[in-house]
C-alpha cells in the first residue's frame, strides 16, 4: 500500500536548515495498523504529512497504492487526498459552524456527490461511530471524544485506502482515548489500513506494529500482538 | 456556468458569510454607501436634465434665428451704417444653396392696435409661414393654424393667443369665426394657440400674439417682398450651428455686405445653446459616475481588506478543506463568489435605499408647479442600473482576487498548523 524509500526532509528556519527526516525507508501493507512512536521533534508528524500528501519530501520516492507521488500539482494532490487518504488530527479540526453531519459530508461534497447521497452516506458513518443522534449538532455542542468520533466518520466518508491519525487521542482522557482506539481497531478489522502517530505506549500497544523514530531515522520496527481496547472500555 | 448556480456552492458561501455576520455587514456598508451616493448623484443629474429640457419642449432646438441690423463696414461702394432688408427670394436661395435644412420660414411682425367690437389694445402681430408651428412651442387649443392655401390666396385669417380672449372678448363669446380688426383691417379668427415654452408660461404677453399668413401680412401692411426674420431649422442629422456660417455668407453676398461685417446680420443660435446644455448634462453625469466610482473603490478596497482578514482567520479552515480534497480552484471560486455576492448585495441595497429616497423626492416634486422647477422626475434608468450591476460584478471579482490567491498560496500543512 505504502512504499517509501530513502526519504529526506528538512525545514528552513531563517538561515539555518533543520534536517528532520534523514533517509527513511518505510512500507505499509494493506490492512495493517501501524503506530509511529518517538520523542517530540523526532519527525513523526513530518513523516505522516508526507504520507498524507500534505507536505512533500525533499528526496526519495513515495509510492501510494501503485501511484508515484512526486511533483504533483495541487489539483491532483487534492484529488488523491480526497480519494485515498483520511485524516484524523489531535485537535479534531472540525469546521465549527457546520453540523456534525455537514462536517462528515464535506469530503463527499468535494467529490461532487449529490446532496441527498451525501447526507445518506454521512449519516451512515455517523451511525458507525455511534453519533447518529448528534447529526444536527455543531462541534461546540459535542464532547472531545464525540468530536474525534465525528472526525473519524469524516475521515471514513470518502472510503479512503489509508487512515492517517496524528495523535488522535492526544487531547482526550484515558477512558475516551480507549473508546476512540476501540473504534479505530474496529475499522481496521474491516480491512482499512490505519497509521497512528502517538507517544502514549498504551495506545501504541493497541496497534499491530510499532515503529520508532529517533532523530529522523527509524530505529525499531516490530510486529506485536495488539491489546484489544474493548477490554478497557 | 452550471456549477456557479449549484445549490451546494451557495449553501457554502452563505454559511461562511453568516459565520461572520457582523463583519459582513460592516464591510458591505462601504459599497452600499458608494452606490447610494452614485445613484443619487446620477438621478439628480438626470432630473436636472429632464427639468431643463422640459423648458425646451416643443421647440425645434436644432434652429437658428436671423434678422437684419445696420451694416458696420463699407463694401463695394455701399456705405456703412446702411439699413437693408432680407427679401422673400432669400428663403428660396437659402433652401436651394444650403443642403440639410428642414424649414426656412420668414417672419415679419409689428405691434399695433387690435380691436374686437368694442374692446381693443396694442398687441404684437406676426406674419408667419405654416411651418412656423413646428418650430415654436405653440399648441393649438382651438381651430387650426395657417395653411398653404391661406398663404397662396393671401387670406385674411388670424390665429390668436389665448391670452387675448380675456382682453378682447366677452365671457362665453365664440372666438372661432369671429372677426378682429388689425390696424383697421378685418381678419377672421380660425384658431387659438397657447405658447407652452417657458417664456410663454412666465410671460402673459407671449400668449397675446396674433399670427396671420406671411403673404397676407406683406400685402395688407405694405411690406412688399421684404423679410425681417428668418427662422431656420436644420435636418435632424445636421447641426444648425455648422450650417449657420454658410447661411450668413450667402446672405452677405446677396445683400452686398462686407464678409467681415459681424454686425449686419443678427442671429441667435438656439442649437448652440442647447448643445451647451447637453455638454453640461454629459459632464454632470461623468462627474457623478466618477464620484460614485471613487467612493465605490474605497468600499471595494474595504471588502478586499476584510476578505484578507477573513482569509487569514480562516487559514486553518481552508487547510482542513484542502486536506479533505478541496482543490485550489474550488477554494478560490468560493472566496471570489463570496466577494462578488457581498459586493452585489450591498450595491443593490444601496440602489434600493437610494430609490426609496428618490420615490419620496418625486412625490414632493409632483406636488409642486413644474414651471418653477429646475429638476423634474429624478430617477435612475435601467441601462444605468445595468451598468452599475456590471461595475459591481467587476469590482467584486477584483476585491476577491487577491484574497483568493492568498488563500491557496500556503501549503496545506502550514495552513492546518496555524492556530
Ligand atoms: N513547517 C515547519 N517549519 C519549520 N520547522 C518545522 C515545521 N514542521 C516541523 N518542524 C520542525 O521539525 C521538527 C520535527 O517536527 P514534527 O512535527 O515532525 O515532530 P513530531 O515528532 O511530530 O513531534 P511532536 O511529538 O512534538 O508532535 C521539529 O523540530 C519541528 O519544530
Ligand atoms: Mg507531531
Amino acid at each position: 500500500m505504502i512504499r517509501i524509500t530513502d526519504i529526506y526532509k528538512s525545514y528552513q528556519i531563517g538561515k539555518n536548515t533543520l534536517p528532520v527526516l534523514k533517509g527513511i525507508d518505510f512500507n505499509v501493507d494493506k490492512g495493517e495498523m501501524v503506530s509511529i512512536m518517538g520523542s517530540s521533534g523526532s519527525g513523526k508528524s513530518t513523516l505522516l504529512n508526507i504520507i498524507g500528501i500534505l507536505d512533500e519530501a525533499d528526496r526519495g520516492t513515495y509510492n501510494l497504492d501503485g501511484i508515484e507521488v512526486k511533483n504533483l500539482n495541487e489539483k491532483i494532490a487534492a484529488k488523491y487526498r480526497n480519494q485515498f487518504l483520511g485524516f484524523i488530527f489531535q485537535s479534531f479540526n472540525l469546521i465549527n459552524y457546520k453540523t456534525a453531519l455537514d462536517n462528515v459530508a464535506l469530503p463527499l461534497y468535494y467529490q461532487g456527490v449529490s446532496r441527498k447521497k451525501r447526507e445518506e452516506k454521512a449519516l451512515f458513518y455517523l451511525d458507525k461511530v455511534g453519533l447518529s443522534n448528534w447529526a444536527k449538532h455543531v462541534p461546540s455542542e459535542l464532547s472531545g471524544g464525540q468530536k474525534q468520533r465525528v472526525a473519524i466518520a469524516r475521515a471514513l466518508a470518502s472510503d479512503p485506502k489509508v487512515l492517517l491519525a496524528d495523535e488522535p487521542t492526544g487531547a482526550l482522557d484515558t477512558k475516551t482515548s480507549y473508546g476512540v482506539m476501540e473504534l479505530l481497531q474496529q475499522i481496521n478489522d474491516e480491512g482499512k489500513t490505519v497509521i497512528i502517530v502517538t507517544h502514549e505506549p498504551d495506545i501504541a500497544a493497541m496497534t499491530k506494529r510499532n515503529v520508532e523514530l529517533k532523530d529522523g531515522l527509524i530505529i525499531s520496527d516490530k510486529i506485536i500482538e495488539p491489546v484489544r481496547a474493548t477490554l478497557y472500555v | 456556468m452550471n456549477s456557479l448556480f449549484h445549490r451546494d456552492l451557495w449553501v457554502e458561501i452563505l454559511s461562511s458569510l453568516k459565520s461572520n455576520g457582523a463583519r459582513t455587514f460592516v464591510t458591505a456598508f462601504g459599497v452600499f454607501w458608494g452606490i447610494f451616493i452614485m445613484v443619487l448623484l446620477l438621478s439628480a443629474a438626470s432630473g436636472f436634465e429632464t427639468g431643463i429640457k422640459s423648458k425646451f419642449k416643443g421647440i425645434a432646438t436644432n434652429s437658428i434665428f436671423i434678422w437684419t441690423q445696420k451694416t458696420s463696414l463699407e463694401y463695394k461702394g455701399m456705405p456703412r451704417n446702411r439699413w437693408y432688408h432680407f427679401d422673400i427670394q432669400d428663403a428660396q436661395a437659402i433652401k436651394d444653396n444650403i443642403k440639410g435644412l428642414r424649414i426656412v420660414s420668414p417672419q415679419n411682425n409689428f405691434t399695433t392696435e387690435i380691436k374686437h367690437i368694442t374692446k381693443e389694445g396694442s398687441f404684437k402681430v406676426e406674419g408667419n409661414a405654416p411651418e412656423f408651428l413646428g418650430q415654436k412651442a405653440l399648441k393649438l387649443t382651438q381651430g387650426r393654424f395657417i395653411n398653404q392655401k391661406d398663404i397662396d390666396q393671401k387670406r385674411k385669417i388670424a390665429i390668436i393667443g389665448w391670452g387675448l380672449i380675456d382682453e378682447l372678448y366677452e365671457k362665453g363669446e365664440d372666438v372661432i369665426g369671429s372677426f378682429i380688426k388689425i390696424k383697421g383691417v378685418n381678419f377672421k379668427v380660425v384658431g387659438v394657440f397657447k405658447d407652452t415654452s417657458i417664456n410663454g408660461q412666465k410671460n402673459i404677453r407671449a400668449q397675446q400674439n396674433v399670427h396671420i399668413p406671411f403673404n397676407t401680412f406683406s400685402q395688407v401692411f405694405n411690406f412688399g417682398d421684404r423679410v425681417n426674420y428668418f427662422f431656420i431649422t436644420a435636418d435632424d442629422d445636421q447641426s444648425a450651428t455648422e450650417l449657420k456660417n454658410k447661411i450668413i455668407t450667402l446672405l452677405q453676398t446677396r445683400h452686398k455686405i462686407n464678409p467681415k461685417d459681424k454686425r449686419a446680420i443678427g442671429n441667435f443660435d438656439l442649437n448652440e445653446q442647447f448643445e451647451k446644455f447637453n455638454m453640461l448634462f454629459a459632464t454632470l453625469k461623468i462627474v457623478s459616475f466618477f464620484v460614485g466610482i471613487m467612493i465605490l473603490i474605497s468600499g471595494v478596497i474595504g471588502i478586499s481588506n476584510i476578505m484578507l482578514i477573513v482569509i487569514k482567520e480562516r487559514t486553518k479552515e481552508i487547510g482542513i478543506r484542502r486536506a479533505l480534497g478541496a482543490t485550489p480552484m474550488v477554494i478560490k471560486k468560493q472566496i471570489i463568489l463570496e466577494s462578488v455576492f457581498l459586493t452585489i448585495l450591498s450595491g443593490m441595497a444601496g440602489v434600493s435605499f437610494a430609490s426609496l429616497i428618490l420615490f419620496f423626492v418625486n412625490l414632493k416634486i409632483d406636488s409642486m408647479d413644474p414651471v418653477d422647477l429646475m429638476i423634474l422626475n429624478p430617477i435612475i434608468n435601467l441601462p444605468t442600473l445595468f451598468t452599475i450591476f456590471i461595475i459591481l460584478v467587476f469590482f467584486g471579482l477584483l476585491a476577491g482576487l487577491i484574497p483568493a490567491n492568498k488563500a491557496v498560496k500556503m501549503k496545506p500543512i502550514n495552513a492546518i498548523r496555524t492556530e
